[in-house]
C-alpha cells in the first residue's frame, strides 16, 4: 500500500505530467479558440474550459462521449503536479529562488483562477438617470418570481431558480397557498400571438397571457450577442391537488400576471435572477463622448450616489471607463450603454487579487532565475573568451 | 577598414537622398505650404499631407498618382485638384476596382486596366450605395471577395466625395465672391425672414438669395469631412468648424473668419490655375493658422516631414543592405588573414545600428504625434515588434560577434516593416483609440510586453531558421557555431517566456479593470497563453533533458506559427472583445507563413544530427 501511494506521489509530482498537461492544455486551448467562430463565448467556457471533460455529442442524439480533458481538470492536475513536485523535492537554496518564487506565484494564480471560476457572481445592473437600484441581474439566469403584495407595507417575494423550473415536477413554498406544476420547460423559446402564429396554433395556457400566444421551441442560442429566451408553461393547484388552470410564464414578456388563491392575489413574473445588495446605487447623470467630427466613442461615465444605510455611507461616485468603483465585495464596472440607460457590469469575486500578487512573484521569480542564468553566461564567455 | 567605411558612406548617402524632400520640396511652393496646413479629420488634428496621402491610399492604393498620359502626381498636388478643382480630378484614372463582379456589375468585361476615373462611375453612384450598403449590413468575417470589394468601393468613393465639398462648393465659380455676396445679403435676408415668420410682407429677392446661398452651405458643412478652421477665441479646443459652418455663423453676428476667406481665395486661384495667387493666398493663410494655432501649426509640420522623411521606407532599405553584406562576410568576401572579423560584417552592425537609430526616429515622432506609448494598432505592433527584435538582436551581435544577431535583426526588421507597410493600406495608423483603449499606462505596460514577448518569439524562430540553414546548406555549421546558436535560441526563448508571461497577466489585469473578469478565454487573450504555455513546455522539456538541439530547433520553429497565431491570426476569426484589430486581408500570407516554417522542420528534422551535442544540462536545476 505504502508502495503504491510512494509510485503515486511519484507520478503526480513528475516532469513528464507537467510536459503532458502543458501540450493538452495547448491543444485545448486552441480548440477552444476555434470554437469561438461557430459558437457563443459562454457555451465555449462551459463546454471547453470551466469543465471537467469535453463532451462531444454523438450524431443523430444518441448522447455524449468523452473526447478531451477540460479545462478544471487540466488546471487541477497542474496546481497538483506543482505542489506535490514542490513538496517532494523542495529544499532551501538561494539559487533556486527564482524558481521557488515562478512556481508559489503559478499556485496562487491557478488556485484563483479556480476560485474565481466556482466562487465569483457576475450581473449587470441596468438603469436611466434619476433611477435607484439595490439589485443587479443576471445575464444567463433566470427566476420565477411569486409576489403576495398584500400586506400594505412590505410585498413577499418567493423566487423559484431557473434550473429547478428546468428539472420538472411540483413545487410548493411555505409563503404561497398554492402548488406550482411545471408542464413544460423551454431553454430559448419565441413567443407569437395566436393570430400570427399561422393555422393550427395551439394557445400556450388556459389562464393569463398565455391563452392568446402559442409558444415556439428554438434552438439555444449561438451567436456571441444572443440571447436564449426561457419559458414554462406552468400549472397552479391548491393543496387538495385541484387543477386551478394553466399560465405561461416567460422572459419575453414584462408584465406580470395575477393568480387568485384563496381569495388572494399573487404576481407570477419570470425574470432574470436578481441579487440584492445591502446598499444602493442612484444615476444621476451618464455621458457618452466622442471624438470630435466622428463616431468614436471616446469615453463614458455615469455619476451616481453610493447609500449605504449599515455603513451611514453616502456619496457621490463616478465610474468610467477603466476606473470602475469597488465597494464591500463588488465591483462595478462601465460596460455598455443602451441609448440613455448606462449598464454596469457587477462582479463579485472574492479571489480578484490573486492574479496582482501572483504577476509580481512570478514576474519576479522569472527575472531574478533569467537574470542569474544570463549573467553567469555573460562570465563564462568572457572567461573563454579571455583564455587563448 | 576602408571597406567599412565606404559601405557606411554609401548607406548614409542614401539615407540623405531619400531626405531630400524635407529640405527642397519637389512640389512648387505653394503646394508645399499646403500640404503642411491643420485641418481636424477622424478627431485628430493633421496635416492636409497625411489627409491627401490616407485618401489616396485608400482610394488608389498608392501614394501617388500616374495619369493617363504618363504623368506622375503626388498626393498633395492630387489633394489640391479634388478639394479646389474637381472637375479636374474627376477624369484621374484613381479608384481601384479589381473584382471582376464589381465590374460587371457596370456592365464592363473585365478590364485590362484597374484604375477608374470618377467621371465614369457617375452614372453607377446608386447601384454601389445599395449594394455596398447591403455589404456593410454583412459581418466583417462571413463577407464575401466581391462583398468586400463593393463595400471598400463605396467608401472610397464617400471618403472622396467628401472631400470634394469640404474647401470648397463643387459647382462654385468663385467661392470668395459668393460669400462676399452673403455677407451682402444677410441684413436684408434675415429682415425677409422675420418678416415672413410674422406673415408680414417681405423682400422675395433678398429672402430667395439668401437662403439660396444659406443652403449650398449648409450641404458643405454637412459633407465636409475636413474642419480647416481653428476654433474662435473662447471656444474649446477641439472645437474646430467645417467652411461651411464657420460661414453660416455670419448669421449669429459672429463674422467670417480670416481662415476662411483664405482658403475660399486660395481655391479660386486654384480653379483659375493661378499659381501665383495661389502661392500668395496660402502663404498669408498659413501666417494666420500660425498666429492663432501655433502648436497645432508646428505639429502639422512636423507630420508632413515625418511623412517625406518616410523613416520606416529607409530602414527598410538599409535592412536589407546589413543583410546581404553579413551574408557576404559568411561567404568569406573580404576576410584576410589578418582579420578574424570580416569587414563586411563590421560594416553591417554599423548600418543596422543607423537603422535602429532612424527606426527608433520613426517610432518616437510616432509616439510624439499621438501622444501615446508605442502600440496602439496592428500597424504599430507590427513597428515595434520590429524594433525590439533589432534591439535584441544588435546586443547579440555585441556579444558573440560572428554575424547571426545582425542577421535576425535584419531580417525581422525588414520582415515587420513590410507587414506595416501592408497594413497601412486601410487609413490613418495614427487613428484615435477606443474608449476602452483610453489609457496610457496599460497601453504602456501589458501591450509593450506582450508585443517583446512576440519579438523575443520570432526571433528565436528567427536563430532556429538560421541554424537549420546554415546546418543544411553550404557546408555545415561548425562545433561553435552551432554550439552558440542553440545558447542563443535557448536565452531569447527565457527572455519571451518572461514578457509574454508578465504581458499576459498585465492583460488580464487591465481586463479586470476594465470589464470585470481577469481571464475570459477571448481569442486574443487565448493567443497570449499558447505562448506562454508553448515557451513553459520548451523550458521544462529542456531542463527534464527531453529536448536536445534539434528538438529545440523545431520547438522554436512551431514557436513560429504560435506566434503569428496569436499576432494576426486570432484577428481573423472575427470574433471576441478585442475587435479593434480585425482584418482577413492576410490570411494567404497566414497560411503561407504556416506552411514556410512547417517547411522548415520537416527540414531540420530531416538534415540535423538528432542530438547534436549535448547541452542538456545547461540551465538544468541540479538536484
Amino acid at each position: 500500500m505504502r508502495e503504491f501511494w510512494h509510485r503515486v506521489v511519484n507520478v503526480l509530482a513528475s516532469l513528464r505530467l507537467t510536459l503532458v498537461c502543458l501540450s493538452l492544455t495547448m491543444v485545448l486551448v486552441f480548440v477552444g479558440t476555434l470554437a469561438q467562430v461557430s459558437s457563443s463565448i459562454h457555451d465555449v467556457q462551459a463546454r471547453y474550459f470551466e469543465s471537467l471533460i469535453v463532451w462531444w455529442p454523438l450524431p443523430g442524439g444518441g448522447g455524449s462521449v468523452p473526447v478531451f480533458p477540460g479545462g478544471h481538470l487540466l488546471i487541477g492536475v497542474l496546481l497538483l503536479n506543482l505542489i506535490a513536485a514542490h513538496a517532494q523535492r523542495f529544499r532551501w537554496e538561494w539559487k533556486k529562488l527564482g524558481i521557488h518564487l515562478i512556481h508559489g506565484g503559478l499556485i496562487i494564480l491557478l488556485a484563483g483562477g479556480l476560485l474565481t471560476d466556482f466562487f465569483s457572481v457576475e450581473s449587470f445592473m441596468k438603469f436611466a438617470p434619476g433611477v435607484t437600484r439595490d439589485f443587479s441581474e443576471s445575464q444567463q439566469e433566470i427566476e420565477l418570481a411569486v409576489t403576495d403584495s398584500s400586506a400594505s407595507e412590505l410585498d413577499t417575494v418567493t423566487t423559484i431558480a431557473g434550473s429547478r423550473l428546468r428539472r420538472g415536477g411540483e413545487i410548493a413554498a411555505p409563503s404561497f397557498p398554492f402548488r406550482i406544476l411545471v408542464r413544460d420547460y423551454f431553454a430559448n423559446s419565441r413567443v407569437q400571438m395566436l393570430a400570427q402564429a399561422g393555422p393550427g396554433a395551439m394557445p400556450a395556457a388556459d389562464h393569463g397571457i398565455g391563452a392568446n400566444v402559442a409558444v415556439l421551441r428554438v434552438a439555444q442560442a449561438t451567436a456571441p450577442n444572443e440571447r436564449n429566451v426561457p419559458s414554462a408553461i406552468i400549472e397552479v393547484r391548491d393543496d387538495a391537488g385541484k387543477s386551478h388552470g394553466t399560465w405561461l410564464v416567460t422572459d419575453q414578456l414584462g408584465a406580470p400576471q395575477d393568480v387568485r388563491m384563496d381569495g388572494k392575489s399573487y404576481r407570477l413574473e419570470m425574470r432574470p435572477t436578481q441579487y440584492y445588495k445591502p446598499f444602493s446605487l442612484t444615476l444621476t447623470k451618464f455621458t457618452h463622448d466622442r471624438y470630435p467630427g466622428t463616431e468614436i466613442p471616446k469615453n463614458f461615465a455615469s455619476s451616481a450616489v453610493l447609500t449605504d444605510p449599515e455603513r451611514s455611507e453616502n456619496r457621490e461616485v463616478l465610474i468610467t471607463m477603466n476606473h470602475p468603483l469597488r465597494y464591500r465585495g463588488h465591483t462595478f464596472f462601465q460596460s455598455g450603454f443602451d441609448q440613455k440607460i448606462s449598464i454596469l457590469q457587477v462582479v463579485q469575486n472574492p479571489a480578484f487579487l490573486a492574479p496582482y500578487i501572483a504577476c509580481v512573484i512570478v514576474g519576479l521569480g522569472l527575472l531574478v532565475q533569467f537574470s542569474s542564468h544570463f549573467f553567469a553566461f555573460l562570465q563564462r564567455s568572457k572567461a573563454t573568451r579571455s583564455a587563448p | 577598414m576602408r571597406t567599412v567605411f565606404l559601405w557606411i558612406a554609401i548607406a548614409l548617402a542614401w539615407v540623405a537622398w531619400n531626405s531630400r524632400s524635407v529640405v527642397a520640396p519637389a512640389n512648387d511652393p505653394g503646394v508645399a505650404a499646403f500640404a503642411r496646413l491643420p485641418v481636424l479629420s477622424d478627431g485628430r488634428l493633421k496635416p492636409l499631407d497625411t489627409v491627401a496621402r490616407n485618401g489616396l491610399l485608400i482610394m488608389h492604393g498608392k501614394q501617388s498618382l500616374q495619369l493617363e498620359d504618363g504623368r506622375q502626381i503626388d498626393a498633395d498636388r492630387w489633394l489640391a485638384d479634388v478639394v479646389f478643382r474637381p472637375s479636374v480630378a474627376d477624369e484621374y484614372p484613381l479608384f481601384t476596382i479589381h473584382h471582376p463582379d464589381v465590374l460587371g456589375l457596370f456592365g464592363w468585361e473585365q478590364a485590362d486596366r484597374k484604375f477608374f476615373r470618377f467621371s465614369e462611375l457617375i452614372p453607377f453612384l446608386q447601384k454601389i450605395d445599395t449594394q455596398g450598403q447591403q455589404a456593410d449590413a454583412v459581418e466583417s468575417a462571413r463577407r464575401t471577395p466581391y462583398q468586400t470589394a463593393i463595400r471598400n468601393l463605396r467608401n472610397a468613393l464617400i471618403v472622396y466625395q467628401r472631400l470634394k465639398s469640404s474647401l470648397r462648393p463643387e459647382n462654385s465659380l468663385g467661392f470668395a465672391k459668393e460669400i462676399e455676396r452673403f455677407e451682402r445679403v444677410l441684413p436684408a435676408g434675415m429682415e425677409a425672414i422675420a418678416h415672413r415668420e410674422a406673415k408680414q410682407p417681405f423682400d422675395e429677392d433678398s429672402f430667395s438669395a439668401f437662403i439660396g446661398l444659406a443652403a449650398n452651405f449648409r450641404n458643405m458643412a454637412g459633407m465636409a469631412s475636413l474642419l480647416p478652421i481653428p476654433p474662435r477665441p473662447g471656444t474649446p479646443e477641439s472645437e474646430w468648424e467645417a467652411m461651411g459652418t464657420s460661414i453660416l455663423d455670419a448669421i449669429s453676428r459672429r463674422g467670417i473668419p480670416k481662415a476662411t476667406l483664405a482658403y475660399a481665395r486660395a481655391g479660386d486661384a486654384w480653379q483659375d490655375a493661378n499659381a501665383e495667387v495661389f502661392c500668395t493666398e496660402i502663404a498669408s493663410l498659413a501666417a494666420e493658422l500660425a498666429a492663432q494655432q501655433p502648436s497645432a501649426t508646428r505639429r502639422a509640420g512636423f507630420e508632413t516631414d515625418f511623412n517625406h522623411l518616410a523613416p520606416f521606407y529607409q530602414a527598410m532599405g538599409l535592412y536589407v543592405l546589413a543583410f546581404l553584406l553579413v551574408c557576404g562576410s559568411w561567404l568569406g568576401v573580404g576576410r584576410t588573414a589578418s582579420n578574424t572579423v570580416s569587414p563586411l560584417a563590421t560594416a553591417a552592425f554599423w548600418i543596422l545600428v543607423l537603422a535602429f537609430v532612424i527606426h527608433t526616429f520613426g517610432l518616437g515622432a510616432r509616439m510624439f504625434l499621438q501622444g501615446r506609448p508605442p502600440v496602439t494598432n496592428l500597424y504599430s505592433s507590427a513597428v515595434f515588434i520590429g524594433w525590439a527584435t533589432v534591439l535584441i538582436g544588435l546586443f547579440m551581435e555585441r556579444i558573440f560577434r560572428d554575424g547571426i544577431g545582425s542577421v535576425c535583426a535584419a531580417t525581422v526588421g525588414f520582415i515587420t516593416l513590410i507587414i506595416a507597410h501592408h497594413l497601412a493600406g486601410s487609413g490613418d495608423t495614427l487613428e484615435m483609440l477606443q474608449a476602452v483603449l483610453d489609457t496610457n499606462i496599460w497601453l504602456a505596460t501589458h501591450v509593450v510586453t506582450i508585443t517583446i514577448g512576440y519579438s523575443a518569439m520570432f526571433l528565436a524562430g528567427t536563430l532556429a531558421t538560421i541554424h537549420t540553414l546554415r546546418g543544411c546548406f553550404g557546408g555545415g555549421l561548425s562545433e561553435e557555431a552551432r554550439r552558440s546558436l542553440t545558447r542563443m535560441t535557448y536565452g531569447v526563448v527565457c527572455f519571451a517566456t518572461l514578457f509574454s508571461f508578465v504581458g499576459t497577466v498585465l492583460g488580464g489585469i487591465w481586463a479586470d479593470q476594465s470589464w470585470g473578469r481577469f481571464w475570459g478565454w477571448d481569442p486574443k487573450e487565448n493567443g497570449a497563453l499558447l505562448i506562454v504555455l508553448w515557451c513553459a513546455l520548451i523550458l521544462h522539456a529542456r531542463w527534464g533533458g527531453f529536448l536536445r538541439e534539434r528538438g529545440l530547433i523545431l520547438m522554436a520553429l512551431f514557436g513560429n506559427i504560435i506566434t503569428s497565431f496569436s499576432w494576426f491570426g486570432v484577428n481573423m476569426l472575427g470574433v471576441g472583445l478585442h475587435s479593434y484589430g480585425f482584418m482577413n486581408k492576410a490570411l494567404p500570407w497566414l497560411g503561407a507563413f504556416i506552411l514556410s516554417q512547417l517547411a522548415l522542420m520537416a527540414l531540420a528534422w530531416w538534415r540535423l544530427p538528432p542530438l547534436g551535442h549535448s547541452t542538456a544540462s545547461e540551465g538544468r536545476p541540479r538536484g
